[in-house]
């Protein structure tokens, strides 16, 4: 047993269903108690989805139980086929399920015999993979499950597109900024003259994953989601793969170098140098950014940075290679990979930390006192809480961090970003300090607040002690209102009873 | 399917319980907030955890008193001893945060591996000195607000039967003048004894308590107080009344086992029920109530502006916090017609007064009887949406963006269990959420962007 306020990574079904609920035509029933479907509002809420949500549950309840699902997870899966008419379901196991140890596997048979979609139960143990594990096993099941069914079916064409051609694999709904993320790669990709073959999961249908092994290579951005489908790619049809994630001027430099190198053995004469050179001086701001004043003036500020893998690694590099910030630690939540962000981080920082526990991490800001950190949305209130301000580089993530307008931070747009992101931090902290120093920006002590002159009016101490029960960014208007209505009443004192009354009356 | 046609009397129907709502465990969410020196341990998985981080959204950040005692996979396959582990985490907390109540939440995972909670917590109690109250508010069972029933089932056998005695070495006698002393300092105790029980605000129970003062009737205490130390003393005999529609089992576990008497009355939300309960309370403890038409006379007047707006408009309820009852029948007073209530679990004995309010209302307002669907099936109640068109629709976040996307008006369903909705003083709280997608319309007007989904997509 573990003493847990807070997680970074959410538990594996949801994995599953963020990559179930990427594809189009994709249903997921959760075998899992009322109330575990939280997934749908997270998906309709953080990403303002106007669709439903193709996951719905089968329900465990009492009767479930005593005498087992028998026919109802059978059931729920005709059922949803013949409603949603979808191409696959997917029935995903939750804690609950994995130590009612039902045969599942069977009632995915059972149903698949009285189905038109096919139907796979997600190959996920709770009690061994995280969210993103289970994200990246799912995805990667999934491509098994169709190109074996290709091939079995004699319909696979492994046959390359004339043009280079790439599969840029590991998008998903809810990821951090991934929906912008795909758009600059779309951009860049173009751009090089490369063509996307195929996008999973995200927006894709299962049938286009039979076209997987047409293109030259495949794209890893993440390192979370997407290494084990590529890497089944590579063994099965030698499709070379890129997964140096194209975050940072350098790290973009190097990925594109590394897609030169796979295009170049595959019999093309591919020259991106000059295209780096011009991206890299003219179209990204960072390049110019890092030999500006204002970067200099951040030359040996500390900073922490912690987050997934993928974003805290790229992070770690980017302040200390491209500006020059003195990174004294950083760290990953990803425990199970940890050797992986040690070997990349470890070069560009003091220490490493590697855990899953927000309170460890919390600490280790306290003790460092960076000047920024670049964090989750955990660090931004630690931030909160040691008065250092926070940039968020990483899930979890709030609403606020799935904006509506532009925002990649992969590429060489991404690059702009990321400068504005940790430069802001930066010279929001320092504003603040030099106002401290100077004594703020009120030097005289404000007497009163509101607005009106409330010298007639007079409350009891018990009034008074009500009032102050009312939330402090309401009570103002509660006060105002109260008194408004009290002084067209005309009366000089106001008591609990008067609150409540003008509560009635005009809703103070 | 839809019953359009007038009804005589109300129509119940169970339909697959596949519908959307929150766990029972989020009741920590408010319950901790409430009962200021209590420590909430949900002990569960990732899942709950995960749950709980979400739906709290920044009150995470706020150092709650609740934490979770994430189950690993050796608590799962009892390699690791229950007792120890809870020990362990339970001492943990009584060193950092020291409360006077400690309140495990048992979830889907203890009830399936069957941990023995109920028989851990009295040895716990009794070798680390804090009392631990035991709920099962898990999902097999239980939808949502019912995990605040589970929770003051269980803190209501911790009520002491007396007032308890603080000075233990003063004689027997003194101790007994003492009390008296305690007793005429309750003023105007000429009835026996009442206790409301329900979670509120605290400017709601000060609200609450005046609107029975002035009937002189004294509320001598609340199930939960605004800490554990003053859970309220039940002798038995003791008049209890509710306050929330979700609150069967602390209902049953009051009359059942601290024989006490229930005062079945509709629930105080809106000024027609408020008004009711009142007259319960008053009509059962033998006092004439005064002055209460005219009260809740004025509040509708002062909610025109509000009624204008949603006289004549159809609701439907999809149905997951057991409030759908009593909004409905206010929401008929109102003048709206409701095409359907869903609600998760409809215990008619203990809402008997609020059904009856409601066939009542709808007779007297001229409005069909509305169909009640317990367990609802989300599917079905969205193709029913769709052929109804109701003006409408109160649900969940998970279908609110889509339905709004499809030009179905919504308001989130869960907004009414945190907003402050009784009393005559919440009638306007309640106008106020439900008006507030209509006003958007009439503030958006006819932008012609009402609908922003393809047509295939449905």
């Amino acid at each position: 047993m573990k003493l847990a306020y807070w997680m970074y990574a959410g538990p594996a079904h949801i994995g599953t269903l963020r990559v179930a609920s990427s594809f189009r035509r994709v249903h997921a029933i959760m075998h899992a108690p009322l109330g575990d479907d939280y997934f749908n509002v997270m998906r309709s809420m953080l990403e303002r989805e106007r669709h439903f949500t193709p996951v719905t549950a089968s329900i465990v309840d009492r009767h479930v139980l005593a005498q087992g699902s028998q026919e109802k997870v059978v059931d729920n899966i005709t059922r949803k086929d013949a409603e949603e008419h979808p191409d696959l379901i997917v029935v995903t196991p939750t804690c609950t399920s994995s130590i009612l140890q039902e045969d599942l596997q069977n009632f995915v048979e059972r149903a698949t015999e009285q189905t038109r979609c096919d139907v796979l139960l997600a190959d996920v143990n709770h009690y061994r993979v995280n969210e993103l594990q289970a994200a990246d096993r799912t995805l990667e099941q999934i491509i098994r499950f169709y190109l074996q069914k290709a091939a079995k079916k004699g319909t696979l064409n492994t046959q390359k597109t004339a043009q280079p051609s790439v599969n840029i694999l590991g998008i998903t709904t809810l990821g951090f900024h991934n929906q912008h993320d795909l758009k600059e790669l779309k951009k860049l990709m173009g751009e090089l003259g490369i063509q996307v073959n195929v996008v999973l999961p995200e927006g894709a249908t299962v049938d286009q994953i039979a076209l997987l092994p047409q293109a030259w290579f495949n794209l890893v951005p993440y390192r979370e989601i997407g290494l084990l489908s590529a890497q089944y790619l590579q063994a099965e049809f030698g499709l070379p793969m890129v997964q140096t994630t194209p975050m940072g001027v350098m790290a973009t430099a190097q990925c594109i170098r590394e897609i030169q190198q796979v295009l170049n053995t595959q019999g093309q004469a591919v020259n991106y140098e000059s295209y780096i050179d011009e991206q890299t001086r003219f179209v990204s701001q960072a390049a110019w950014f890092s030999r500006s004043i204002d970067c200099q003036n951040l030359t040996g500020k500390k900073a922490v940075v912690f987050g997934d893998n993928t974003h805290a690694a790229a992070m770690t590099q980017i302040l200390a290679r491209e500006m020059g910030i003195h990174v004294v630690w950083a760290g990953t939540y990803c425990t199970y990979d940890g050797d992986w962000f040690r070997a990349q981080v470890s070069p560009y920082c003091d220490d490493v930390i590697i855990t899953d526990d927000h309170t460890r991490i919390g600490d280790a800001i306290a003790q460092a006192e960076p000047a920024a950190i670049f964090g989750t949305q955990m660090e931004r209130h630690v931030g909160k809480r040691l008065h250092i301000p926070c940039g968020v580089i990483s899930a979890p993530v709030h609403i606020q961090n799935f904006p509506l307008g532009y925002r990649p931070f992969l590429g060489y747009e991404g690059t702009n970003q990321i400068a504005d992101l940790v430069y802001n931090s930066f010279t929001l902290g320092m504003e603040d300090h030099l106002l401290e120093i100077f004594g703020g920006h009120d030097t005289k002590e404000v007497i009163t607040k509101t607005l009106s002159a409330a010298t007639d009016l007079s409350w009891t101490p018990e009034a008074q002690k009500e009032l102050n029960k009312v939330p402090g960014f309401v009570r103002g208007k509660v006060k105002r209102n109260t008194e408004k209505f009290a002084r067209e009443q005309g009366l000089t004192t106001i008591s609990v009873e008067v609150m409540y009354a003008a509560k009635e009356a005009v809703g103070a | 399917m839809t019953t359009t046609a007038q009804a005589s009397q109300l129509t119940f129907d169970c339909e697959t319980g596949n519908y959307h709502t929150f766990c029972p465990i989020s009741c920590v969410a408010w319950l901790y907030q409430k009962i200021e020196d209590s420590f909430f341990l949900v002990i569960g998985t990732k899942t709950c955890g995960y749950f709980l981080q979400n739906a709290m959204g920044v009150m995470i950040f706020a150092e709650p008193r609740y934490a979770m005692a994430e189950l690993e996979e050796g608590d799962i396959s009892a390699q690791l001893n229950d007792y120890e582990e809870l020990k362990r985490l339970c001492l943990q907390i009584k060193r950092d945060r020291n409360p006077s109540v400690i309140v495990w939440i048992g979830t889907c995972t203890t009830e399936i591996i069957k941990m023995d909670l109920e028989g851990l917590a009295p040895r716990l109690e009794s070798e680390i000195g804090i009392p631990i109250v035991v709920a099962r508010a898990n999902g097999l069972d239980y939808a949502f607000t019912q995990g605040e029933d589970t929770v003051l089932a269980a803190m209501a056998q911790r009520c002491p039967e007396s007032l308890p005695t603080t000075e233990k070495a003063e004689p027997t006698l003194q101790r007994l003048l003492n009390f008296n002393r305690k007793k005429e300092h309750l003023p105007t105790s000429d009835h026996p004894p009442l206790v409301l029980f329900g979670s509120l605000p605290d400017p709601v129970v000060t609200q609450l308590t005046l609107e029975l003062q002035k009937q002189g009737i004294e509320v001598s205490g609340w199930l939960p107080a605004k800490r554990y130390t003053e859970l309220p003393v039940l002798p038995a005999g003791a008049y209890v009344c509710g306050v929330n529609p979700f609150l069967s089992r602390t209902a049953s576990t009051l009359m059942r086992r601290r024989q006490c008497k229930l005062i079945g009355a509709p629930f105080p939300i809106g000024p027609d029920g408020t008004r009711a309960w009142v007259e319960k309370i008053c009509q059962v403890l033998g006092k004439p109530a005064q002055g209460l038409a005219e009260r809740e006379a004025q509040i509708w007047i002062n909610l025109a502006p509000y009624l204008e707006l949603i006289r004549g408009k159809s609701v439907f309820f999809m149905g997951d916090n057991l409030l759908e009852i009593s909004l409905a029948r206010f929401l008929v007073r109102c003048g709206m017609t409701v095409l359907e209530i869903g609600i998760p679990y409809m215990d008619k004995r203990y809402q008997a007064a609020e059904l009856a309010l409601l066939e009542r209302t709808c007779q007297e307002m001229n409005s069909p009887l509305p169909r009640i669907v317990e367990k609802p099936d989300n599917y079905h109640q969205i193709q029913r949406i769709y052929e109804l068109q109701p003006d409408l629709v109160i649900t969940g976040m998970a279908h609110a963006n889509p339905l709004e996307a499809r030009g179905i008006t919504t308001k989130w369903s869960v907004e009414f269990t945190f907003a402050q909705i009784h009393g005559f003083g919440g009638a306007r709280d309640i106008l106020d959420l439900v008006t507030r997608p209509l006003r958007r319309n009439q503030a958006l007007g006819q932008l012609g962007w009402e609908r922003l989904v393809s047509p295939p997509q449905g």
